[in-house]
């Protein structure tokens, strides 16, 4: 079989070879494409979404608030005026249960926040710095890591004694040490990348390369962490002021709430269900979303 | 060719501590560059061949301060760089600059190109605004690359572009001496030989230097000048190109140039190849005088007592080897 030579014509010249026609995408991008096909994490964050609203502008639209006693009405099984019910003091729990949610939300947003800040200076030290000064901040995480949390969170709320900025402040110590190790690990194996010595190389300094560099690289990473971290810190804020050592009356949380009603489960145990089952819901929604976000923006992760 | 030196080393040696622990007293260490010396001209390339683990790389990155060396002078136009502060070394940093080896890790994933190319505008305050914008689209005209993509991710580049971003990056200090960690190892091969002659263009265009770090020997004798080949952290023979294929002296060179196959059947099927036993000893623990020794087709003695020096066998050809 012979082809002729006037089928082929050369290609026009001036085309753009080189063009890329791919819509350019940044990892959020990704990682939302990615989150939004995942139902178990969408539903997730639906719930978290209508928690907050509940816990943000739900008081606006109650008649009571969270601290006025009411003695005529104490005790009360839900009804219509008071879907939740009230506990022995008369105090709508519905209402309760949405301080309560601001104060776990605040709990778990702000606590997290302390330890990012603590967590990604250390780690990122630690771990840039390499050699001797990583040596000896990670026997200081080790010796921390090694007391049980619980043992450790315990023992400083004794210390501090109970409120809700000293809840902040424990739970921001106790919570730096996960988040430091995981940016360190994230650093370490990053810092002998290429990029990082081409940076280097053109004479970008440590805080340049840290902040340029290394930093947005883990941000996958420190996002999973952070927001696996939230729950955690839901948990043990509603575990201290259920055994008393969290916020203080009149302030109320879903623990304290939780710690009120365990009184009475014989004879009322909505009191008791109600915000556990908030405390459930919340502990899951966010657990949900933290999944899917790892699932986002670490694929491999997955199973 | 200009005969002025820009960049003297010195017996460079690069050691790194093994297992470095809180109780562990005995020090280990890879020895991975043992006392090198060569010098590059003024707008010369220099290629360094050995194979993997001989410490070519090492020596690279040594040379420009990403590792610090463990004894030795690197001068550069006169004067030695190892002594310098931070901010010495600033300003010789705009002068010496790195291509890397893969161009898939060498190339921050979170980065838009523009400003992979634009950050040492910024580290050094080369230009602003506009100017970094122009210059960046000025660079990236340079390597061949369409400067629209300049808000693109390196992610969406092929391999070839990739390199030729990382090529562009390190023009954009303007530098006088480059040093190319093996930049074409990781490109197939006709990607490969438009880098080269991107590299070829350049080198005339900007009377750049280069150190060229390969081991693909075909390629470094298209590029290079002269060639330094090494053998464990040590150069054992260096000359200029022509004179390194045609009338190799060191037993270790001759060996890797008959290795290269040669593109004809017959030709190859009939040559004798001089084929090594053993394998590369370990730079843990290097063996005595000659680091070829334990290989060597003619290893006397002598070889097992004595370091052979880098001695010049007439006419600009250095050989390190005893039997000659």
């Amino acid at each position: 079989m012979s082809i002729s030579v006037e089928s082929f014509s050369p290609l026009q010249q001036g085309l753009k070879a080189e063009g890329i026609n791919r819509p350019s995408t940044t990892l959020w991008q990704d990682a939302w494409r990615r989150f939004r096909k995942n139902p178990l994490a969408m539903g997730g964050l639906t719930v978290l979404a209508l928690i907050i609203l509940f816990a943000l502008f739900g008081p606006f639209f109650s008649q009571f608030d969270y601290k006025t006693n009411n003695l005529m009405a104490t005790n009360q099984y839900p009804n219509w005026i008071h879907p939740f019910g009230t506990d022995e003091l008369g105090r709508d729990i519905l209402t309760r249960s949405m301080f309560g949610a601001r104060i776990s939300l605040l709990i778990g947003f702000g606590s997290v926040a302390i330890n990012l800040t603590i967590g990604i200076f250390y780690g990122g030290i630690s771990g840039y710095k390499g050699s001797w000064l990583d040596n000896f901040m990670q026997r200081i995480v080790d010796i921390i890591f090694s007391i049980p949390d619980l043992l450790y969170v315990i023992l400083l709320m004794v210390t501090f004694g109970p409120g809700l900025r000293n809840i902040f402040i424990v739970l921001g110590l106790v919570n730096w040490v996960p988040m430091a190790r995981i940016v360190r690990g994230q650093i370490l194996t990053l810092r002998e990348q290429e990029f990082v010595l081409a940076a280097r190389t053109l004479g970008a300094d440590t805080k340049r390369i840290l902040i340029k560099h290394l930093l947005p690289n883990s941000i996958g990473q420190i996002i999973i962490v952070a927001a696996l971290q939230i729950p955690a810190a839901i948990f043990m804020e509603a575990f201290l002021s259920f055994i008393g050592l969290g916020v203080q009356a009149p302030m109320v949380s879903l623990g304290s709430m939780a710690s009120d009603g365990r009184m009475n489960i014989p004879s009322y145990p909505y009191s008791l269900i109600f915000p556990a089952a908030m405390i459930a819901l919340l502990m899951l929604a966010f657990n949900f979303v933290g999944d899917g976000l790892r699932d986002a923006f670490d694929p491999k992760m997955r199973k | 060719m200009k005969n002025e030196v820009i960049l003297e080393v010195e017996n460079l040696v690069k050691h790194f501590p093994l297992e470095e622990g809180i109780f562990s007293r005995h020090h280990k260490k890879v020895h991975a560059v043992n006392g090198i010396s060569f010098q590059l001209h003024q707008g010369e390339t220099l290629g360094l061949v050995g194979e993997s683990g001989c410490g070519k790389s090492t020596a690279g990155r040594t040379i420009i301060r990403l590792y610090e060396p463990t004894s030795g002078i690197v001068k550069y136009q006169g004067k030695n760089i190892l002594s310098y502060n931070a901010k010495e070394m600033l300003a010789v940093r705009r002068d010496i600059q790195m291509i890397f080896q893969d161009p898939y890790a060498s190339l921050n994933p979170r980065m838009t190109v523009g400003d992979i190319i634009g950050e040492a505008l910024d580290i050094h305050h080369l230009a602003r605004g506009q100017k970094r914008t122009d210059r960046i689209y000025e660079l990236l005209e340079t390597v061949g690359l369409n400067p629209e993509h300049a808000n693109r991710f390196p992610h969406e580049f092929s391999g070839g572009q990739r390199q030729r971003i990382g090529i562009a990056r390190s023009l954009s200090v303007n530098p006088k001496l480059i040093i190319c960690d093996e930049p074409i190892s990781a490109l197939d091969v006709s990607i490969q030989a438009q880098i080269v002659n991107m590299l070829e263009e350049l080198q005339e265009k900007l009377g750049l230097t280069y150190l060229f770090i390969a081991h693909d020997l075909s390629m470094v004798k298209h590029i290079s000048h002269r060639i330094a080949v090494m053998y464990l952290g040590r150069i054992v023979e260096l000359t200029d190109s022509f004179t390194l294929y045609e009338k190799p002296l060191h037993p270790y060179t001759q060996a890797l140039l008959s290795a290269i196959p040669i593109p004809d059947p017959d030709i190859e099927a009939a040559r004798q190849r001089q084929v090594l036993k053993g394998n590369v000893p370990s730079p843990i623990d290097p063996p005595s005088g000659c680091y070829f020794r334990t290989r060597c087709p003619k290893a006397q003695e002598v070889c097992a007592l004595s370091t052979p020096e880098l001695i010049e066998q007439g006419n600009n050809h250095w050989v390190a080897c005893h039997c000659i």
